[in-house]
Formats: C-alpha cells, structure tokens, sequence
C-alpha cells in the first residue's frame, strides 16, 4: 500500500517548550486515519508542520512523496485542510470565500458545491462576521470537500457542528474514502473516530503512545463484564488482569484484560452465572487508559 | 438602574492591566515633549526680542500657522515653548483616547472576549463606563503631569495648568467621539479609522481658520480649535475648555443612548446578504488583498485629493495673508512671494506624506493582522506560496501610498494652479509630492522587515513613524546633531518644489527600501507562522 504521508521522530520546540517530542505517524493512501490525543497533546502542531506552516526542529516528515516545507505550494494543490477554529473575513461571504479557497487551491467542483451547501444547509449569501462558529466550520468543510484534492487533513473538524450536521459530516468522510481519497481526522471525539477510522494514532505529549487498526488497539485492552451471579462472588479481585471490580449483592462489575478473560470466566462459572454482558473495550476505555498516569499525576498535583 | 453599571470597577481594573506599557508610555512621551520643548525654548530663546522675531516669523507665514497655528502673545516665553506642543500634544491625547476607547469596547466585541466578559456579572453599560473610565483617567494623568512638568521647567504655573488642561479636554473630546463611533462600526479596524478621520477633519479645520483671515470661525468648530484657543500662557482662557466639557458631556450621552439600544457584537445597520458566489476575480492573493484594502484605499484617496485641493487653495492666498511689517521682511529675507508659496507647498507635502505612511503602515501591518487572526493559515494552506501572498499585500501598500502622493499632489497643483492661473503648477507640485513616495516606501520597508523579523514587534512600525515625526519636528529645537535627524528617511527627501531637486538621495531611499522589504519577505519565507 502507499503512503501518503509519513512522518518520524518529528521534533518541534516552540521556545523552551517542547510540543513535539518524537512524534511518528503514517498514514497509507485512500484510508481514513484517526489522530488522536487530549488538548494540548501536539495534533495541530503536527498538522501544521505537514502543512509547511512550520519548520520542524528534528526528525523527518515526508507528504504526497514531497518535503513539507520546501515543496509546499505544489503540494497544496493536492490537498485540502480545514482548521479547528476556523476564522472569515468579516466582509466575505460564506459563498465568496469557498469559491476563493477553490481557486486559490486550483479547482473546486460546482456542483459537488451546491449539494453541499444544500446538505450542510448552509446559506452562503451571509457575511463572515454574521456566521455562527459551526457555520464558519461549515464553510471550510464545504470548501474542502468540493475540492478535487486527494488528501483531506481536518483538524478537529467538527467542533461547533449540532448533531445532524455531525451525522452529514461522517456521510462526506465515508464519500471521500469510497471515492479513494485519504483522509487525516484529528479528533477528540471517540464515537466520530471510530464510526469513520480505519486506522488510529493516539498521541501524548508530543509522543505516539499508540498506533494501528481499531480492531488490533482493542486485542491489547480490556473487556468489561456484567454479571448476575447464583452467589456473591468472592476472590475475583486476587484474579491477574481484574481491574475496578464493583460488587452489588450478587451482581458483579469489572474489567478484564483481554489475555485473562479465561481465568475469570472459569471464576464466575464456578460461582454460577444467571447472566453475563461482556462488551469489547471502546475507544474511549483505550484512551483513557493511556492517560490515567496523567490524571493520577494531577490529582497528586491538586492534593 | 445601578445594575447597569455592575462590574465597572474590574472592567476598569483589567483594562488598566491590560495597557500597563501603553498608557505610560504616550503619556511620558507627551510629557516629556511638552518639557523639553520648554527649557529648550527657554535656552535658544532667552530674550523677549529673540522671542517675538521667532513668533512673528511664524505668525507670518501661514503654512506654519496652518500646521501649528498662531502664537498669541509673541513675547510670552510659555507661548513660544508651545509653538508646536499646543496642537500635537491636543492631538497626541486624542490618538490616545481613540486607542483604548476603541480597544475597549469595538476591539473586545468584535474578538468575542466582551461575549465572555459579558456573560458574568456585568451590567449593559459597564463596558462602555469602564472604557471611558479609564481614557478620562488616562487623559486626566496626561494634563496633570504636563502641568507639572511645564511648571516644573519654569514656566508660569496658571498657564501650564491652561496648557494641561487643554490637553487634557482635547483627549476627552475624541475619547467620547470615539465611543459613538466604536457603536456604529463593525470592527475595530474602522472604528479607529473613521474616528481618526474626524480628528484630521477637526484638525483641518482649525489649519484652514487658523490661516485664512476670512474664515476665522472655522477654527471653533474644532475641537483641536477649542483645545488650542485655551492660549495657555497668551490669555489663558479657561472658558474655552469648557466647550470641549460640554461637548464631551453630550458625545458621551449619545454613546450611552446607543449602547442601550443595539445588541452585543452588532452595530447599527443590519447586514445585508451579500453574493452567494464569488466574482471571476476574486481568484488570487493580489485581488484578495485589493478586496479586504479596497475600502480603505478609496476612502484615504478622496481625503488626500481634497486636502490637496484646499493646500492648493490655501496657498495660492499665501502672500495676501501677510499683515506685519516683520513678516513682510522676513518673507523677502526668504526670497519673495513666489519663494513664500513654494516653501508652503513644500511643508505641506512633507506632512502629506507623514499622513500617507499611516496609511503605508496599516497596509503593510495587514499581513500581520491576518496571520494572528488565523486567516493566513487557511490561505497558505492552498497553492499560494508565502511570498505571493506578503507581496499581494504589499503592492496594495506601495500602489496605495503612491497613489495617495499622487492624490495630494494632484489636488494640490490643480488648486494653486487655479488660484494662480498658472497650469504649469500642476507639474511641479505633482512632481514634490512624487518626491516624497520613497521615504514612504521606507516606512513600509520597516514593517515589512519586522513582519518578517521580528513579528511580534511590528507595532513598532508606528513607534518608529513617531520617531520620524518628531526628529523632523524638533529635531532643530533640541539641537539634535545632523547625523541622528538623518536617521529619518523624510530629512532626505529635496524641498520641494523651489528646493534643489536631486535624484541621488531619491535613489537611495529606493535602495534601503527595497533592502528592507526584501529582508522582511526572505525572512518570512523561513519562519514559524504564528499563533
């Protein structure tokens, strides 16, 4: 498979502070990839390094098999980008700066224009200024997605969109992907990652802590377990792999990891099951679990 | 009714936070002026014939009077001292007061950050009370501290307290002009641009009273006017600051009326829907760049084409309006009539051009202000490169002085060419206002090299502006030696017309424009983009 976009041991220093520390990320031509990581962990960084708006520090970065930095202009034609926070000109209208953004890019399809702006029901007659924040978000995704670019790189793209608008949002996404376009989707929106993601990068610190297919991250985690046992159950918490067991009379909660499920359920058979709901791990758990050290860290910090 | 005002006092609090360095520093600047101006005047000066020739001169020749106006009491060491303080401290408070009234109020809305404010605790007139609050404090402070420091370097202190509050009131007024304006405008960007008009218009109009005998009056519909008929240490008329009071009293009025009744963020003509679809040429940096500058471009052209026009006017008049014996005299030690007009032109189109490098300064800041807004991220992001897009800016800058040169001079010949019924004029005026567009392109030059830089320091673009203005202005009364006055790219400039026109030094201010805009973009191409 290709790749169209690879970056390693990224290095970016904004003075004394480090905001990349290291950071690899690969993502292979016509997939979905998920980019994933708290506030402040270093995703929008990344993208602007990829997207020539900075200079990395160390470590090599490498897009649509062009250097970032050098051949920016040429790649940019090929790819289209929407900001976090997106910013108008208070003067413009809506439909004034997608077709600018088109052209500026070098092509935008009418049409593919006009549905859009029917689906995401935007109204592109509105100045700047007039716009909500999800409307000003609206006009980037519409601009982006009207565009014949072959990488789409959105950064957060969905912050300020209701529900409904979300749900068209992942519509456009899946479009893309069916129409082979490769999608980079920072986010920290664990049910929009993994409704559209073929592939996650969970990053911290400025680090990859994480990276592979949804299905692969979740082999390594833990499953939770309800059951309704025939007695109060005793001696699963010295079990190996048990974590945050909750005991109510004879109903039972906990967290398995993956490889010693075996052991507990041996367990809980031998007490007696009347009912069991087993769910895999969802993302949310996974990216919990790599920051507990930081949320534990804080506590001490506030005690 | 108290509720309105909830919160004043924090608003007030962090607004003082907030321009800790601002506030201090226009205000030590204008004080210090005010006091150098007076023991230099004192040492240069020490006789009271010494001192009547100089505001004689002055009093005679009205491209002075037009820039400074009158000295009224020619043998009065304080008048003489603030031969030019008088008019540039009133104007200096007023820049001021339009500064942190807009910031305040238009600058916080049109961020978002009063929505945030505004969400707490905070009564509907709050802001605006907080905002004028703290201008009438800072102007306040501006009066009394040039009060002491004229006093303190000498002078009487009655007239200095005259001289304070002339000051003082002259801040008050724009201040309040400026909160009606901040309400009526969308952005911050024009709230300070159309309230900056009105103080040109208002300075204009006391430029154009002061110097022409018939029409007097104009001067007091000027509240520079008013700020500068206070005479401190001619007369010392105090009623005269009272009409700026209660004018600043029924501004002020009309911007708590319009608060009440205008929402959050609006400002008081609806939006209209405007093209759905982006016209065939709106399609790269530079026409973008012409799209968002258009507006302004267009606005400071007519203003320059018409104060051409009455420069013109004026000096075609110029010999008429010589009422003194002294004046005469000196006009002949300057070589006639013809002499007397040229040299008027000339200092005319040297403070044109000043008034054009504000303008150089805000189109070449504009880069700036859209990468902070996050605008150039999503432009970058697309196929123009970084250079294209500075540039696009950039040639709307250097077009956009040029043509503003081009207006004043225009204006300018056309008037006296009028007046004078001589169309030869309009070339050689022309021609002195062309002269001047390199030492503009100089200014831009400096903003553009921060830009690229030093971005976070380009607001010293405007601090070296000032720098230039005032080396130009009191460089001599300081006795500053040649080679620092040099350092201004405005002393290079030939006198024009009726100087020695000289292309050499034309030529070099090219090169170090140049240089310096080429410094700005190569180190722009290699640099971080913010936030």
């Amino acid at each position: 498979m290709n790749t169209a976009l690879s970056v390693s041991g990224l290095v970016k220093d904004f003075g004394r502070t480090r905001a990349l520390d290291g950071l690899d990320l690969t993502v292979s031509t016509g997939e979905v990839h998920g980019f994933l990581g708290p506030n402040g962990a270093g995703k929008s960084t990344t993208i602007r390094v990829l997207l020539g708006l900075l200079r990395a520090d160390g470590g090599s970065a490498e897009l649509l098999g062009g250097d970032p930095w050098r051949d920016a202009t040429a790649l940019h034609r090929r790819l289209a980008y929407v900001p976090g926070d997106v910013t108008l000109w208070p003067n413009l209208t809506g439909g004034q700066v997608i077709d600018l953004l088109g052209r500026l890019r070098g092509g935008l399809v009418p049409r593919r224009r006009d549905e859009l702006l029917e689906r995401f029901e935007l109204d592109p007659r509105k100045k700047g200024r007039a716009y909500s924040k999800g409307n000003r978000q609206k006009v980037a995704l519409v601009a982006a997605f009207a565009s014949d670019a072959e990488l789409l790189i959105l950064d957060e793209p969905t912050s300020g969109l209701d529900p409904l608008m979300e749900e068209v949002f992942q519509d456009c996404v899946r479009e893309e992907r069916r129409g082979g376009r490769t999608v980079l989707l920072s986010s920290h929106i664990l049910s929009e990652v993994e409704a559209l993601c073929d592939r996650v990068t969970i990053i911290r610190k400025g680090r990859t802590v994480e990276s592979g297919t949804l299905a692969g991250l979740r082999h390594l985690a833990r499953t939770s377990i309800e059951a309704e046992l025939a007695a109060p159950p005793d001696g699963l918490q010295a079990l190996p792999g048990v974590h945050d067991v909750r005991v109510t009379g004879t109903k039972v909660e906990l967290e398995v990891d993956n490889a010693d499920l075996d052991a507990v359920l041996r367990r809980l058979t031998e007490i007696g099951v009347r009912g069991l709901v087993s769910r895999p791990p969802t993302l949310e758990q996974l990216f919990l679990r790599h920051y507990e050290g930081d949320l534990a860290g804080a506590g001490k910090v506030e005690r | 009714m108290t509720a309105a005002f909830t919160g004043t006092g924090t608003l007030v609090r962090l607004a003082l936070r907030r321009d800790r360095v601002m506030l201090p520093s226009w205000i030590a600047i204008v004080v210090l002026m005010a006091s150098s101006s007076a023991s230099a005047t004192a040492g240069l000066y020490p006789t009271t014939a010494s001192r009547v020739e100089l505001a004689t001169a002055n009093n005679g020749t009205p491209s002075l009077v037009a820039l400074y106006g009158r000295v009224y009491d020619p043998g009065s060491l304080g008048a003489v001292s603030l031969l030019k303080m008088t008019v540039f401290g009133a104007v200096a408070a007023a820049i001021m007061s339009i500064l942190i009234m807009v910031r305040h109020t238009r600058g916080d809305e049109e961020t978002g950050r009063l929505e945030l404010v505004g969400a707490t605790a905070i009564g509907r007139r709050a802001p605006l009370t907080a905002a004028l609050l703290v201008t009438a404090g800072a102007d306040l402070a501006l009066g009394a501290l040039a009060a002491l420091g004229l006093a303190g370097a000498g002078l009487p202190v009655a007239g200095s307290l005259v001289a304070g509050l002339a000051w003082a009131t002259a801040g008050l007024a724009f201040g309040a002009l400026a909160a009606v304006v901040a309400q009526l405008t969308e952005s911050a960007r024009s709230a300070i641009g159309l309230s900056s008009a009105v103080l040109g218009a208002a300075y204009l109009l006391r430029a154009v009273g002061d110097s022409s005998d018939g029409a007097r009056r104009l001067s007091w519909l000027s509240p520079i006017g008013w700020s500068q008929q206070t005479r401190p240490y001619a007369g010392d008329r105090w009623w005269a600051a009272l009409i700026t009071l209660a004018f600043t009293a029924a501004v002020t009025a009309a911007a708590y009326a319009l608060v009440a009744r205008r929402d959050l963020g609006a400002g008081l003509l609806p939006d209209r829907p405007g093209p759905a679809t982006a016209s065939a040429a709106l399609r790269g940096p530079v026409t973008l760049a012409w799209r968002l500058q258009r507006t302004a471009v267009l606005a400071w052209t007519l203003a320059f084409l018409v104060v051409g026009l009455l420069v013109g006017g004026i000096a075609g008049n110029v010999g008429d309006m010589v009422d003194s014996d002294q004046a005469r005299e000196f006009i002949t030690k300057l070589g006639g009539q013809r002499a007397l007009t040229d040299a008027f032109l000339a200092t005319e189109v040297a403070f044109l051009a000043l008034g054009a490098s504000v303008f150089g300064i805000q189109s070449a800041l504009r880069p700036r202000g859209e990468e902070t807004a996050q605008r150039a991220e999503m432009v970058l992001a697309t196929a123009a490169g970084r250079v294209r897009w500075v540039a696009a800016h950039l040639t709307v800058a250097l077009a956009g002085t040029a043509l503003l040169m081009a207006a004043a001079g225009l204006g300018a010949g056309l008037g006296y060419a009028g007046q004078a019924g001589d169309a030869h004029q309009v070339g050689r005026v022309l021609g002195a206002a062309l002269a001047q567009i390199p030492a503009v392109w100089v200014v831009t030059g400096i903003v553009t090299a921060l830009f690229g830089l030093l971005p976070r320091l380009t607001a010293l673009g405007w601090a070296a502006l000032a720098a230039f203005l005032l080396l130009g202005e009191f460089g001599t009364l300081f006795g500053l030696p040649q080679a620092v006055r040099d350092v201004s790219p405005f002393t290079h400039v030939p006198h024009l017309p009726g100087g020695q026109a000289s292309a050499a030094p034309l030529l070099w201010l090219l090169l170090v424009a140049a240089a310096l805009t080429a410094a700005g973009l190569y180190a722009f191409r290699r640099r971080d983009l913010a936030p």
